[in-house]
Protein backbone atom coordinates (compact mmCIF):
# COMPACT_ATOMS: atom_id res chain seq x y z
CA UNK A 1 0.00 0.00 0.00
CA UNK A 2 1.47 3.36 -1.26
CA UNK A 3 1.90 6.36 1.41
CA UNK A 4 -0.87 8.12 -0.83
CA UNK A 5 -3.97 5.22 -0.80
CA UNK A 6 -6.91 6.27 0.15
CA UNK A 7 -8.42 3.70 2.46
CA UNK A 8 -11.35 1.80 1.95
CA UNK A 9 -12.92 2.75 5.46
CA UNK A 10 -11.17 5.04 8.11
CA UNK A 11 -9.50 3.84 10.72
CA UNK A 12 -11.04 2.32 13.70
CA UNK A 13 -10.30 3.47 17.06
CA UNK A 14 -9.94 -0.48 17.70
CA UNK A 15 -7.38 -0.69 15.11
CA UNK A 16 -4.88 2.04 17.16
CA UNK A 17 -5.59 0.28 19.92
CA UNK A 18 -4.39 -2.83 18.68
CA UNK A 19 -1.25 -1.10 17.46
CA UNK A 20 -0.54 -0.91 20.79
CA UNK A 21 -0.11 -4.22 20.97
CA UNK A 22 -2.51 -4.68 24.42
CA UNK A 23 -1.47 -8.50 25.28
CA UNK A 24 2.41 -7.32 25.68
CA UNK A 25 1.22 -4.29 27.60
CA UNK A 26 -0.46 -6.05 30.09
CA UNK A 27 2.69 -8.09 31.15
CA UNK A 28 4.54 -4.58 31.00
CA UNK A 29 2.05 -2.80 33.31
CA UNK A 30 2.09 -5.39 35.61
CA UNK A 31 5.98 -5.58 35.91
CA UNK A 32 5.70 -1.79 36.29
CA UNK A 33 3.29 -2.12 38.99
CA UNK A 34 5.08 -4.71 40.98
CA UNK A 35 8.27 -3.22 40.97
CA UNK A 36 6.26 0.61 42.26
CA UNK A 37 4.58 -1.43 44.65
CA UNK A 38 7.55 -3.88 46.06
CA UNK A 39 9.60 -0.80 46.30
CA UNK A 40 10.48 0.89 50.09
CA UNK A 41 9.51 4.44 49.63
CA UNK A 42 5.24 4.92 48.72
CA UNK A 43 4.24 7.43 46.11
CA UNK A 44 1.04 9.58 46.08
CA UNK A 45 -2.02 6.79 44.54
CA UNK A 46 -2.35 9.51 41.55
CA UNK A 47 1.27 9.84 41.04
CA UNK A 48 2.12 6.20 41.08
CA UNK A 49 -1.38 5.66 38.81
CA UNK A 50 0.74 8.10 36.73
CA UNK A 51 3.54 6.65 36.26
CA UNK A 52 2.03 3.15 35.28
CA UNK A 53 0.25 4.73 32.67
CA UNK A 54 3.25 6.84 31.28
CA UNK A 55 4.64 3.00 31.58
CA UNK A 56 2.13 1.48 29.43
CA UNK A 57 1.79 4.76 26.98
CA UNK A 58 5.13 4.40 26.39
CA UNK A 59 5.37 0.64 25.53
CA UNK A 60 2.18 1.12 23.43
CA UNK A 61 4.10 3.97 21.56
CA UNK A 62 7.31 2.03 21.27
CA UNK A 63 4.71 -1.39 19.49
CA UNK A 64 3.37 0.92 17.18
CA UNK A 65 7.01 2.16 16.06
CA UNK A 66 7.82 -1.39 16.06
CA UNK A 67 4.64 -2.10 13.94
CA UNK A 68 5.03 1.27 11.66
CA UNK A 69 8.83 -0.46 10.97
CA UNK A 70 8.15 -3.87 10.26
CA UNK A 71 4.22 -3.52 7.98
CA UNK A 72 6.25 -5.47 5.35
CA UNK A 73 7.59 -8.54 7.33
CA UNK A 74 4.35 -9.01 8.91
CA UNK A 75 2.78 -9.15 6.12
CA UNK A 76 4.63 -11.97 5.45
CA UNK A 77 3.53 -13.88 8.42
CA UNK A 78 0.67 -15.89 9.19
CA UNK A 79 0.46 -14.62 12.87
CA UNK A 80 1.18 -11.08 12.13
CA UNK A 81 -0.97 -10.63 8.58
CA UNK A 82 -4.39 -9.36 10.45
CA UNK A 83 -2.34 -6.56 11.84
CA UNK A 84 -3.97 -3.22 11.05
CA UNK A 85 -0.73 -1.99 8.61
CA UNK A 86 0.00 -5.48 6.66
CA UNK A 87 -3.80 -5.50 6.03
CA UNK A 88 -4.47 -2.56 5.16
CA UNK A 89 -6.71 -1.13 7.47
CA UNK A 90 -4.45 1.98 8.18
CA UNK A 91 -1.97 4.50 6.44
CA UNK A 92 1.93 3.60 8.00
CA UNK A 93 2.11 7.51 8.81
CA UNK A 94 -0.70 7.50 11.37
CA UNK A 95 0.95 4.26 12.96
CA UNK A 96 4.59 6.35 12.84
CA UNK A 97 2.79 9.77 13.67
CA UNK A 98 0.76 7.73 16.68
CA UNK A 99 3.76 5.92 18.02
CA UNK A 100 5.81 9.30 18.20
CA UNK A 101 3.17 10.76 19.89
CA UNK A 102 2.18 8.27 22.47
CA UNK A 103 6.33 8.05 23.39
CA UNK A 104 7.16 12.12 23.55
CA UNK A 105 3.79 12.28 25.73
CA UNK A 106 4.74 9.78 28.01
CA UNK A 107 8.11 10.70 28.48
CA UNK A 108 7.00 14.41 29.28
CA UNK A 109 4.32 13.70 31.44
CA UNK A 110 6.80 11.20 33.25
CA UNK A 111 9.29 13.96 33.69
CA UNK A 112 6.33 16.80 34.78
CA UNK A 113 4.32 14.30 37.32
CA UNK A 114 6.98 11.86 38.28
CA UNK A 115 10.70 13.46 37.76
CA UNK A 116 13.30 13.73 34.76
CA UNK A 117 15.24 9.92 36.02
CA UNK A 118 12.23 7.95 35.53
CA UNK A 119 11.47 9.75 32.69
CA UNK A 120 14.75 9.53 31.00
CA UNK A 121 14.98 5.34 31.81
CA UNK A 122 11.54 5.20 30.06
CA UNK A 123 12.56 7.29 27.44
CA UNK A 124 15.66 5.19 27.18
CA UNK A 125 13.61 1.91 27.03
CA UNK A 126 11.41 3.08 24.34
CA UNK A 127 14.38 3.67 21.67
CA UNK A 128 16.04 0.39 23.06
CA UNK A 129 12.22 -1.20 21.72
CA UNK A 130 11.55 0.58 19.09
CA UNK A 131 15.31 1.93 17.70
CA UNK A 132 17.86 -0.94 19.07
CA UNK A 133 15.87 -3.74 18.16
CA UNK A 134 13.45 -3.47 15.66
CA UNK A 135 15.42 -1.44 13.36
CA UNK A 136 19.22 -2.15 14.54
CA UNK A 137 19.60 -5.73 15.77
CA UNK A 138 16.24 -7.57 14.96
CA UNK A 139 17.33 -7.98 10.92
CA UNK A 140 21.06 -8.36 11.62
CA UNK A 141 21.91 -10.96 14.37
CA UNK A 142 20.58 -14.08 15.55
CA UNK A 143 21.42 -12.26 19.27
CA UNK A 144 18.31 -9.60 18.83
CA UNK A 145 16.18 -10.92 21.27
CA UNK A 146 19.11 -11.50 23.69
CA UNK A 147 20.72 -7.74 23.85
CA UNK A 148 16.79 -6.59 22.47
CA UNK A 149 15.14 -8.26 25.74
CA UNK A 150 16.47 -5.42 27.48
CA UNK A 151 13.41 -3.35 25.90
CA UNK A 152 11.35 -5.62 28.11
CA UNK A 153 13.18 -5.44 31.70
CA UNK A 154 12.70 -1.85 31.85
CA UNK A 155 9.34 -1.25 33.21
CA UNK A 156 9.86 -2.58 36.68
CA UNK A 157 13.12 -0.72 37.15
CA UNK A 158 10.71 2.44 35.94
CA UNK A 159 8.54 1.50 38.73
CA UNK A 160 10.84 1.34 41.25
CA UNK A 161 12.93 4.45 40.35
CA UNK A 162 9.60 6.07 40.12
CA UNK A 163 9.06 5.22 43.83
CA UNK A 164 12.43 5.95 45.26
CA UNK A 165 14.16 8.41 42.72
CA UNK A 166 17.51 6.50 42.40
CA UNK A 167 18.71 3.35 40.76
CA UNK A 168 19.82 0.27 43.44
CA UNK A 169 20.58 -2.62 43.22
CA UNK A 170 17.34 -4.82 43.72
CA UNK A 171 15.98 -2.73 40.44
CA UNK A 172 18.51 -4.00 38.64
CA UNK A 173 18.59 -7.25 40.15
CA UNK A 174 14.90 -7.23 38.46
CA UNK A 175 15.77 -6.52 35.17
CA UNK A 176 18.34 -8.86 35.11
CA UNK A 177 15.22 -11.63 35.34
CA UNK A 178 13.77 -10.05 32.88
CA UNK A 179 16.25 -9.69 30.35
CA UNK A 180 17.56 -13.59 31.38
CA UNK A 181 14.06 -14.38 31.15
CA UNK A 182 13.40 -13.07 27.36
CA UNK A 183 15.46 -15.50 25.28
CA UNK A 184 14.03 -19.01 26.28
CA UNK A 185 10.60 -17.11 26.03
CA UNK A 186 10.81 -15.94 23.31
CA UNK A 187 12.98 -18.79 21.24
CA UNK A 188 10.47 -21.10 22.50
CA UNK A 189 7.61 -19.64 20.37
CA UNK A 190 10.47 -19.20 17.44
CA UNK A 191 10.87 -22.96 17.33
CA UNK A 192 7.37 -23.33 16.55
CA UNK A 193 7.14 -20.56 14.47
CA UNK A 194 10.36 -20.84 13.05
CA UNK A 195 9.66 -21.43 8.89
CA UNK A 196 7.88 -18.02 9.24
CA UNK A 197 10.63 -16.06 10.68
CA UNK A 198 12.54 -17.35 7.93
CA UNK A 199 10.20 -16.78 5.20
CA UNK A 200 10.57 -13.25 5.75
CA UNK A 201 14.51 -12.86 6.36
CA UNK A 202 14.56 -12.93 10.16
CA UNK A 203 17.69 -14.48 11.82
CA UNK A 204 15.75 -15.51 14.56
CA UNK A 205 18.04 -18.14 16.68
CA UNK A 206 16.55 -21.21 15.48
CA UNK A 207 16.94 -20.22 11.67
CA UNK A 208 20.36 -19.52 11.91
CA UNK A 209 22.04 -21.64 14.35
CA UNK A 210 19.39 -24.32 14.02
CA UNK A 211 17.20 -25.64 16.43
CA UNK A 212 19.56 -27.96 18.07
CA UNK A 213 21.59 -24.95 19.45
CA UNK A 214 18.80 -23.31 20.38
CA UNK A 215 17.23 -25.64 22.10
CA UNK A 216 20.61 -25.90 24.23
CA UNK A 217 20.96 -21.71 24.47
CA UNK A 218 17.33 -22.03 25.99
CA UNK A 219 18.07 -24.74 28.72
CA UNK A 220 21.40 -22.14 29.74
CA UNK A 221 19.59 -19.51 30.14
CA UNK A 222 16.74 -21.58 32.26
CA UNK A 223 19.37 -22.51 34.88
CA UNK A 224 21.18 -18.87 34.70
CA UNK A 225 17.33 -18.06 35.77
CA UNK A 226 17.70 -20.45 38.75
CA UNK A 227 19.78 -18.65 41.05
CA UNK A 228 19.29 -15.34 39.87
CA UNK A 229 15.54 -15.36 40.23
CA UNK A 230 16.30 -16.11 43.73
CA UNK A 231 18.89 -13.27 44.02
CA UNK A 232 16.47 -10.87 45.15
CA UNK A 233 16.15 -12.89 48.31
CA UNK A 234 19.89 -13.66 48.90
CA UNK A 235 20.95 -9.89 49.02
CA UNK A 236 17.92 -9.24 51.89
CA UNK A 237 15.91 -7.56 49.30
CA UNK A 238 12.92 -9.59 49.86
CA UNK A 239 11.89 -12.43 52.30
CA UNK A 240 10.89 -15.92 51.95
CA UNK A 241 7.47 -16.03 50.69
CA UNK A 242 9.48 -14.45 47.24
CA UNK A 243 12.61 -16.64 47.74
CA UNK A 244 10.48 -19.66 48.10
CA UNK A 245 8.41 -19.09 45.47
CA UNK A 246 11.03 -17.99 42.73
CA UNK A 247 12.97 -21.20 43.66
CA UNK A 248 9.96 -23.61 42.96
CA UNK A 249 8.99 -21.32 40.33
CA UNK A 250 12.20 -21.35 38.22
CA UNK A 251 12.42 -25.40 39.21
CA UNK A 252 9.35 -25.62 37.11
CA UNK A 253 10.73 -23.50 34.46
CA UNK A 254 13.87 -25.44 34.42
CA UNK A 255 11.82 -28.84 34.10
CA UNK A 256 10.05 -27.50 30.94
CA UNK A 257 13.59 -25.81 29.72
CA UNK A 258 15.09 -29.47 30.11
CA UNK A 259 11.75 -30.95 27.89
CA UNK A 260 12.83 -28.43 25.17
CA UNK A 261 16.37 -28.39 25.30
CA UNK A 262 17.00 -31.98 25.59
CA UNK A 263 14.55 -32.98 22.80
CA UNK A 264 16.17 -33.68 19.69
CA UNK A 265 16.21 -35.24 16.98
CA UNK A 266 11.80 -34.62 16.38
CA UNK A 267 9.54 -37.48 15.16
CA UNK A 268 7.94 -36.74 11.74
CA UNK A 269 5.01 -33.99 11.86
CA UNK A 270 5.92 -32.95 15.65
CA UNK A 271 3.14 -30.81 17.47
CA UNK A 272 5.84 -29.20 19.49
CA UNK A 273 3.89 -29.70 22.16
CA UNK A 274 6.67 -29.32 25.06
CA UNK A 275 7.74 -25.83 23.05
CA UNK A 276 4.34 -24.59 23.22
CA UNK A 277 4.44 -25.55 27.20
CA UNK A 278 7.30 -23.97 27.82
CA UNK A 279 6.20 -20.73 26.08
CA UNK A 280 2.90 -20.50 28.08
CA UNK A 281 4.91 -21.54 31.09
CA UNK A 282 7.36 -18.68 30.35
CA UNK A 283 4.56 -15.98 30.98
CA UNK A 284 2.66 -17.33 34.08
CA UNK A 285 6.00 -17.40 35.50
CA UNK A 286 6.93 -13.86 35.17
CA UNK A 287 3.74 -13.29 36.21
CA UNK A 288 3.65 -15.31 39.14
CA UNK A 289 7.00 -14.21 39.88
CA UNK A 290 6.09 -10.67 40.44
CA UNK A 291 2.92 -11.47 42.47
CA UNK A 292 5.23 -13.16 45.09
CA UNK A 293 7.38 -10.06 44.77
CA UNK A 294 4.36 -8.12 45.76
CA UNK A 295 3.13 -10.70 47.98
CA UNK A 296 6.22 -10.43 49.74
CA UNK A 297 6.11 -6.67 50.06
CA UNK A 298 2.96 -6.99 52.64
CA UNK A 299 3.66 -10.37 54.02
CA UNK A 300 7.32 -10.21 54.52
CA UNK A 301 8.41 -13.26 56.53
CA UNK B 1 -16.49 12.66 -1.25
CA UNK B 2 -19.24 10.20 -1.47
CA UNK B 3 -17.20 7.97 0.94
CA UNK B 4 -17.42 10.06 3.60
CA UNK B 5 -21.46 10.32 3.40
CA UNK B 6 -21.80 6.44 3.92
CA UNK B 7 -23.59 5.51 7.05
CA UNK B 8 -20.43 3.70 8.06
CA UNK B 9 -17.82 5.50 7.67
CA UNK B 10 -20.16 8.37 10.05
CA UNK B 11 -20.20 5.58 12.50
CA UNK B 12 -16.43 4.91 12.51
CA UNK B 13 -15.66 8.58 12.98
CA UNK B 14 -18.17 9.43 15.13
CA UNK B 15 -16.67 6.67 17.43
CA UNK B 16 -13.21 7.58 16.78
CA UNK B 17 -13.87 10.82 17.81
CA UNK B 18 -15.76 10.26 20.68
CA UNK B 19 -13.24 7.66 21.86
CA UNK B 20 -10.56 10.61 21.47
CA UNK B 21 -13.14 13.36 23.30
CA UNK B 22 -13.02 10.72 26.00
CA UNK B 23 -9.15 10.24 26.35
CA UNK B 24 -8.61 14.39 26.30
CA UNK B 25 -10.87 14.81 28.75
CA UNK B 26 -9.56 12.21 30.76
CA UNK B 27 -6.12 13.73 30.33
CA UNK B 28 -7.41 16.49 31.50
CA UNK B 29 -9.19 15.14 34.96
CA UNK B 30 -5.34 13.76 35.57
CA UNK B 31 -3.50 17.02 35.18
CA UNK B 32 -5.89 18.62 37.39
CA UNK B 33 -5.53 15.40 40.21
CA UNK B 34 -1.62 15.63 39.43
CA UNK B 35 -1.33 19.06 40.45
CA UNK B 36 -3.17 18.60 43.26
CA UNK B 37 -0.96 15.43 44.45
CA UNK B 38 1.97 17.52 43.98
CA UNK B 39 0.87 20.57 45.88
CA UNK B 40 0.19 17.96 48.71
Amino acid sequence: MTQSAVLEVPTDWRDFYALTKPRVMSLVIFTGLCGLIAAPDRIHPVLAFTAILCIAVGAGGAAALNQWWEADLDAGMKRTSARPLPSGRMHRTSARDFGVALSFGSVLLMGVAIGWLTAAILAISILYYAVVYTIWLKPRTPQNIVIGGGAGAFPPLIGWVAATGEITLMPVVLFAIIFFWTPPHFWALALFVKSEYAKVGIPMMPVVAGERSTRRQILAYAVLLLPLSAMPWMIGGTGAIYGVSALGLSLVFLAFSARVGLRTPLPEGDTMKPEKQLFAWSIIYLFALFAALVADRFFMV
Amino acid sequence: MSNDSQPEHERIRRQRNLVLGLLLGGFAVLVFFISIAKMG
